[in-house]
């Protein structure tokens, strides 16, 4: 569609951008004035330059929690990607079946993320829990409090509880996009199963599968509340991610100098992925375009 | 939003009809080639039902059975549970609190993000791509980062424990999240529309609510519903900016468990309950779900 230029339409865009400046633009200054600055108490401050980010930089406990947080969305990545396009491809494509699937796949998506914890933390609990019970019955000595794997194991089975359906429809909404003639033609042509889901399949997938894996990142890269709610970060320190990290610093030790500067670096980071998803979904639409061009 | 529409915006634009005459070979070839494949999505279905179960089985024990024995399925099933939650007030006020700030936030959110919608969708103009580009790194902004300055702009103008301090702080990311969703349905309707309302003499208020509105009334309500969900989930921002008047429902759950010693039973029908809006309302956008996790984009 050919839009016009019309600089009159910044009055149609006034009222967002006054909300998200009241909403995001003065609380981040705020971060950044703290950034940079000390305080004892009492609202008095002094300038201290760059030197929170130079402490900030250079300690281990920044470099361990963006480590583990790393991980942590790489291992989910890992997980929930295949297991998302895999379920995909199984799921009916016509019948009853399908708002079955769709209403019941969705449902994990819109439960409170602290719930979602709660939920995980009593399943998975010894005496009480139906997980626990099971794997300890069998002799498998799962305690998520004591034990820095179970708990690993458990935040990742409940990010992979939570949100492989995300994938899932992602997916399904791409494969059932795919007309009627591809999958004739490959049938024709007498093409494996392989085949059909390596050059038609996958192809069609493809703009779906990065919105998919950058979110997925993203909001991995930000979790909290799941993981606070299971095991706070413990045992000992072995699931503190990067924003549980920063709350506690924030909010439990007041720390503001050291804490907006781990909020500016954090910030950073994500608006560099924000970077890299918004070029990529910008393209993924150029080449849709294209595509119905063609057809 | 009826299931038709629903289903043509996720075929892409594929006709429907095409596939009529030839869908009973189809069915057949695809039935044999892999017969065991509901398996895949059943066992995953399973998966996701399991710990929901197990915390619907919790909420209808008394504490004591919970404690005392492991059963799978409640002995002398029990509302007793549920009656505390709807008949003390610091449990079910919880509850209205959500909901005014959800909705109060849906409201704003969708009402701004409307008219910006339709000028990203329609005109070019200085600095519009910027602009875009700027609103969804608040989507994708850390809460953690937000929690402490939010305290202080909102203590500052003292809307400390009220609704509207978290609606307006939920903002943040249902804003550019509404823009994107409804940019993406506006779109999707041709402009050619526009113009000929205009050269019927159409005001643009007038085009706006009488022709335009009803023609993306499914992308009103879908962005409606992303909007619910992601304030509905959010805890973190929420628990910051209340104290006692308009605290939330998912924070008054982690308080009065650990003030009480663990009431598992009244924890878990408080967190069945608060599962409850969510698959209520599931239904009606399940086929726009994927679009509106992609922002607009499938």
């Amino acid at each position: 569609m050919e839009k016009t230029v019309n600089n009159k339409a910044w009055f149609m865009v006034l009222p967002v951008l006054l909300l998200v400046a009241f909403t995001a633009v003065i609380p981040l200054m705020t971060v950044v004035n703290y950034a940079f600055q000390d305080s004892f108490g009492n609202n008095q401050f002094f300038w201290v330059g760059i030197e929170w980010f130079q402490e900030l930089l250079s300690s281990e406990r920044f470099h361990d929690a963006l480590v583990r947080n790393l991980i942590f969305s790489f291992s989910i990545l890992a997980i929930e990607i295949p297991l998302g396009i895999g379920i995909a491809l199984c799921m009916p494509k016509k019948g009853w079946g399908v708002p079955v699937c769709l209403v019941l796949m969705a449902l994990p998506l819109l439960v409170p993320w602290n719930v979602v914890g709660t939920i995980w933390q009593v399943f998975g609990r010894a005496d009480i829990g139906l997980l626990g019970y099971f794997l300890n019955s069998l002799g498998i000595n799962y305690n998520y409090t004591q034990d820095p794997v179970a708990a690993w194991a458990t935040v990742i089975v409940m990010d992979v509880w939570h949100w492989t359906s995300l994938v899932v429809l992602l997916c399904y909404a791409g494969l059932v996009s795919i007309p009627e003639a591809y999958y004739q033609a490959a049938r024709i042509d007498g093409a494996s199963r392989w085949a059909v889901f390596r050059y038609i399949q996958l192809p069609k997938m493809h703009s779906v599968l990065l919105i998919a894996v950058l979110l997925r990142f993203m909001d991995s890269f930000m979790i909290y509340t799941e993981p606070f709610v299971v095991t706070g970060g413990g045992p000992g320190n072995s699931t503190t991610f990067l924003s549980i990290d920063l709350v506690k610093m924030a909010i439990g030790q007041f720390d503001l100098g050291p804490a907006a500067a781990m909020s500016l670096v954090y910030f950073l980071i994500i608006l560099l992925f924000s970077w890299v998803f918004y070029t990529v979904m910008n393209n993924a639409g150029t080449e849709k375009k294209h595509y119905a061009g063609e057809e | 939003m009826s299931t038709t529409t629903g289903t043509a915006v996720i075929d892409g634009g594929v006709a429907a009809g095409g596939q009529a005459p030839r869908s009973r070979t189809r069915a057949k070839a695809q039935r044999t080639g892999s017969r065991y494949a509901f398996l895949v999505p059943t066992l995953y279905i399973t998966f996701l039902m399991l710990p929901i179960y197990w915390l619907f089985n919790m909420s209808l024990k008394t504490n004591q059975e919970i404690l005392s024995k492991f059963t799978l399925w409640p002995d002398e099933p029990t509302l007793a549970n549920y009656m505390v939650i709807f008949t003390d007030p610091s449990w079910y006020n919880g509850y209205i609190n959500s909901i005014t700030y959800v909705a109060l936030n849906t409201v704003i959110s969708v009402a701004v993000a409307l008219p910006a919608a339709y000028a990203f969708s329609r005109y070019k103009f200085l600095g519009d791509k910027h602009l875009f580009f700027w609103l969804l790194t608040n989507r994708m902004a850390p809460p953690a980062v937000f929690a402490l300055p939010f305290f202080q702009l909102y203590s500052a103008f003292g809307l400390i424990d009220t609704h509207l301090a978290v609606a307006l702080a939920h903002c943040l990311f249902n804003v550019p999240l509404a823009v994107w969703i409804l940019e993406g349905f506006m779109s999707g309707v041709p402009k050619e529309i526009d113009e000929t309302a205009y050269i019927d003499g159409y005001s643009f208020p007038k085009f706006f609510g009488k022709i335009f509105m009803p023609l993306i009334a499914s992308g009103i309500g879908v962005a409606a519903f992303f909007c619910f969900m992601f304030s509905w989930v959010e805890l973190l921002i929420a628990r910051t900016l209340t104290t006692t008047a308009a605290k939330p429902i998912a924070a008054t759950m982690t308080r009065t468990v650990s003030a009480s010693g663990m009431d598992w039973g009244v924890l878990a029908a408080a967190g069945i309950l608060t599962i409850i809006p969510g698959a209520l309302v599931i239904y009606f956008v399940r086929n726009y779900i994927a679009k509106g996790f992609a922002l607009g984009r499938v």
